[in-house]
């Protein structure tokens, strides 16, 4: 017998092991999602995944897939929750679009437009927020930083460092790194790294690399983020199938 | 010296906690000390020193109060702002140092001195009954900077207050008498006694202990950990903090039953760190355990049955209380909730299969193991057997500890504490239940009113949007950031009730604060956010009127004060008059 879930009534096969994330992206199901990255251990923190799993919600990128669960996930409900926690992470950074390089290639942007979000509705915190620029390669803007920590588990799982931690309490919550003066400069971050680049938002960005490509030619002036999403998880498995 | 070796004065907390008392603060210094020392990145050291509200990266004074902002122990709980008080007598703004780092003040959640007054923390001490007289004399010992031991002894004398004791608090047994039981009748026969008597976590949650034995006992793993959760932070809960005081013995006699079944070597517990005044007399009655051959190895002459226990104190975190974060703690990180399945039972401490009961809990397991179940079911209910341990605080004329069948009403519990007039009880503290007159015939059970512990009472004099408002900024300041609905969303919840407050809401803030405190509840991590809007909602739907008294007319207003935010402008171009100013 084969091991399938339904999701939103489309019956899927899913692999021992098997989050309901993996399972749902291996058959072309987008699931909103923005601290998950195929191929990193799921962390759970953003909750835009959030399905609905009998009358329960539950994250699709921490959930084991188990067979017979019958899951709800492109919902008005759900997709109108996720809108607000969008306008959340919005809010209690600095995300001014227009002004910000990353505009076209941020996942939180390209989530805003998946939903339809038209405002930040919420009065934004304005954050007081360190910004290092000791390196002379990469930029680090911590009021744009959205604490998916995405480049926490990029660079301990596979840049095989431990350059990134999230610090703090709460609001107070905040990216550090491990260096002894807590510069970027005394760590041991290359460009290469894996978590110089997986950054969805503005905050991790290469300098004097934000405008090689002009707007309009950028990621999500071309593709929508349920495109880019199903294709991280196909090169994903490519790589994992070549292993 | 003994005390030392016993203290597991290696664990990461207890390391930078020495370093803090040494430096006032935990420096760049004492962190790569740390690091080098315990082999850990950097940063790590630092997101557990910046993650407890007890740790410092400036410095401190020399004497450093730490008031409770509770609305029972809390600064306010007299009428009068004594943290305010204290502040302006000695110069220094809560939050901050003053220059001479003699004196630091600040606040705190619920520090679990709920029946003994306003109460605050200095340098750690639990200092009680305060009142503005006790402030000002205060003012002048730190001024004089007498030593804290030659303080009056009575401001640190914490009366336990026991009002109504029954099932568990008449009894305190022999030591060893309940594990001399259970090496008789063996661990099969044990664990069936536990389940028999129908026992469930006396936290809150009401997990059947029982069934959270089995599942451990029958879990793989190269080792097996009992975890005793003494976090209690609900604000307005105490009881733990009496149990610990008195009923210790019962309490480890518990865990070591417990080891018996599951078969563990070694046990926690995680003792919160409002608490560590208590830490040398439960180190005292641990020594005495060992010495009568109770803890340690060979217990009680049996050859295979090896166990000791260890206390680790926390560091200010009421999300340590979840036994997930709890353990992260224990582990030395920040106290995170894990992703949950997999629950503790399974894999816990370090992985390994690991029970976290609670202190009562405990303690009600060693009495049903000496007594028998039919001891424990013949009182209580049909799903919530036995008795429940309640910490009574607020308007009533006794407050302290209480302990009642299950099954007993709200109604009973206030005629007994002596509660006139009242207007609403918080059950169960901030995360639980706020409840109106109409509820008072409701019992307390896990089939009803579920409580883990705390009653605060508030009289018809006590407004209840401030009561929100102060339950509001618990939530905001013990969130842990791990996840954007509950980071976000009780910052968010904070500023809405703030524009409730202020007169400038409209019926849509009131449907927002709605929608907001459902989303947050709904879509959170853990226990914490998802019960962290319980309050507003309850409120909305308990005393609506107390909402809808405050809103303005009009349709709109804006989140700020158009007008104030214009003042900056106005005092930089010298201006004044009526066309500086916006109507209202």
């Amino acid at each position: 017998m084969q091991n399938t879930i339904i999701i939103d009534g489309q019956e899927i096969i899913f692999k021992d092991g098997q989050t309901i994330m993996d399972a749902a992206l291996a058959a072309k199901i987008y699931i909103p999602h923005l601290c998950h990255y195929p191929g990193l251990t799921p962390h759970g923190n953003c909750k835009l995944c959030t399905v609905n799993l009998g009358g329960k919600s539950v994250s699709a990128c921490t959930t084991p897939a188990m067979s017979g669960q019958q899951i709800s996930n492109n919902t008005a409900e759900l997709n109108e929750a996720r809108t607000t926690v969008t306008q959340m992470l919005f809010i209690e950074g600095d995300h001014i679009c227009p002004s910000c390089e990353k505009t076209g290639n941020c996942k939180l942007q390209a989530m805003a437009y998946h939903l339809g979000m038209l405002d930040e509705h919420f009065s934004p915190f304005y954050p007081r927020r360190e910004i290092d620029a000791s390196h002379p390669a990469i930029l680090l803007d911590r009021s744009r930083c959205i604490l998916c920590d995405l480049c926490v588990r990029a660079s301990r799982e596979i840049d095989g460092k431990n350059v990134f931690a999230i610090a703090g309490r709460g609001i107070a919550a905040h990216l550090i790194v491990n260096s002894s003066s807590g510069k970027l400069v005394d760590s041991d971050i290359d460009v290469s790294d894996l978590a110089t680049n997986i950054c969805p938002v503005g905050a991790i960005l290469i300098k004097e690399q934000s405008y090689t490509i002009p707007i309009g030619k950028r990621i999500y002036d071309q593709q929508t983020i349920v495109e880019v999403g199903l294709q991280e998880a196909i090169s994903e498995k490519t790589k994992h199938d070549h292993d | 010296m003994p005390i030392a070796a016993e203290s597991q004065s290696d664990h990461l907390l207890h390391v930078l906690y020495t370093l803090q008392q040494q430096h006032q603060h935990i420096s760049n210094q004492s962190i790569n000390q740390v690091a080098a020392e315990f082999n850990l990145p950097i940063s790590q050291v630092i997101a557990v020193a910046e993650f407890y509200s007890f740790f410092y990266r400036s410095p401190r004074g020399r004497y450093h109060l730490l008031f409770s902002n509770c609305t029972s122990c809390g600064y306010l709980a007299t009428g009068k702002n004594l943290l305010l008080a204290l502040g302006q007598r000695l110069g220094v703004v809560a939050g901050e140092t003053r220059a001479d780092e003699l004196v630091s003040i600040g606040e705190t959640s619920c520090i679990g001195m709920c029946d003994q007054g306003a109460a605050l923390l200095i340098n750690g001490l639990p200092m009680v009954g305060l009142d503005a007289d006790r402030i000002e004399q205060a003012a002048q010992l730190i001024t004089a900077e007498t030593p804290i031991e030659y303080w009056p002894a009575e401001w640190f004398y914490i009366e336990d207050h026991i009002h109504q004791p029954g099932l568990l608090l008449e009894n305190n047994g022999s030591p060893g008498d309940s594990l001399r039981v259970a090496l008789k009748c063996g661990a099969n026969e044990t664990l069936k006694k536990i389940q028999q008597s129908g026992l469930r976590g006396r936290g809150g949650a009401g997990f059947s202990t029982g069934k959270k034995w089995q599942f451990c006992r029958d879990a793989p793993g190269l080792e097996h950990y009992v975890i005793c959760n003494a976090d209690e932070g609900e604000p307005g809960t105490f009881k733990d903090r009496v149990l610990l005081q008195n009923y210790a013995g019962a309490m480890f006699e518990g865990m070591t039953l417990c080891a018996f079944v599951i078969g563990a070597e070694k046990g926690f517990v995680f003792l919160r760190g409002e608490y560590r005044y208590l830490l040398a007399h439960l180190q005292t009655i641990l020594r005495q355990r060992r010495q009568s051959g109770l803890l340690g190895k060979q217990i009680l002459g049996q050859n295979s049955f090896n166990f000791d226990i260890e206390i680790v104190v926390g560091a200010g975190a009421y999300i340590c209380g979840e036994e997930s974060a709890l353990i992260e703690a224990l582990e030395g990180k920040p106290g995170i909730p894990r992703v949950r399945p997999p629950f503790p039972v399974t894999q816990g401490y370090l992985g390994q299969p690991t029970v976290v009961n609670n202190v009562e809990t405990l303690i009600a397991a060693a009495h049903i193991n000496l007594h028998g179940s039919d001891w424990f079911t013949v009182i209580g209910t049909e799903k919530s057997t036995g008795s429940k341990i309640l910490s009574i605080s607020g308007d009533c004329l006794s407050p302290g500890v209480y302990e009642y069948p299950f099954g007993i009403s709200i109604q009973q519990v206030l005629d007994d504490c002596g509660a006139a007039n009242v207007q609403a009880v918080q059950v169960s503290g901030p995360s639980g239940k706020l409840l109106g007159a109409a509820d008072f015939k409701r019992k307390i059970s896990f089939e009803d009113v579920s409580c883990g512990g705390s009653l605060l009472i508030f009289s018809q004099h006590q407004d209840l949007l401030a009561v929100n408002r102060n339950f509001a900024n618990f939530f905001t300041h013990e969130s842990c950031g791990f996840c954007t609905p509950c980071r976000v969303g009780t910052q968010l919840l904070k500023n809405k009730l703030a524009k409730i407050i202020n007169g400038r809401a409209t019926v849509d803030d009131v449907a927002e604060i709605k929608h907001l405190g459902l989303l947050t509840n709904q879509y959170s991590h853990c226990g914490l956010g998802q019960t962290a809007a319980n309050h507003i909602l309850h409120s909305m739907e308990n005393f609506p009127d107390v909402f809808a008294g405050c809103l303005t007319d009009n349709s709109y207003t804006p989140q700020f004060d158009l007008d104030a935010a214009l003042e900056d402008a106005r005092q930089i171009t010298l201006r004044d008059d009526d066309a500086a100013h916006l109507k209202n």
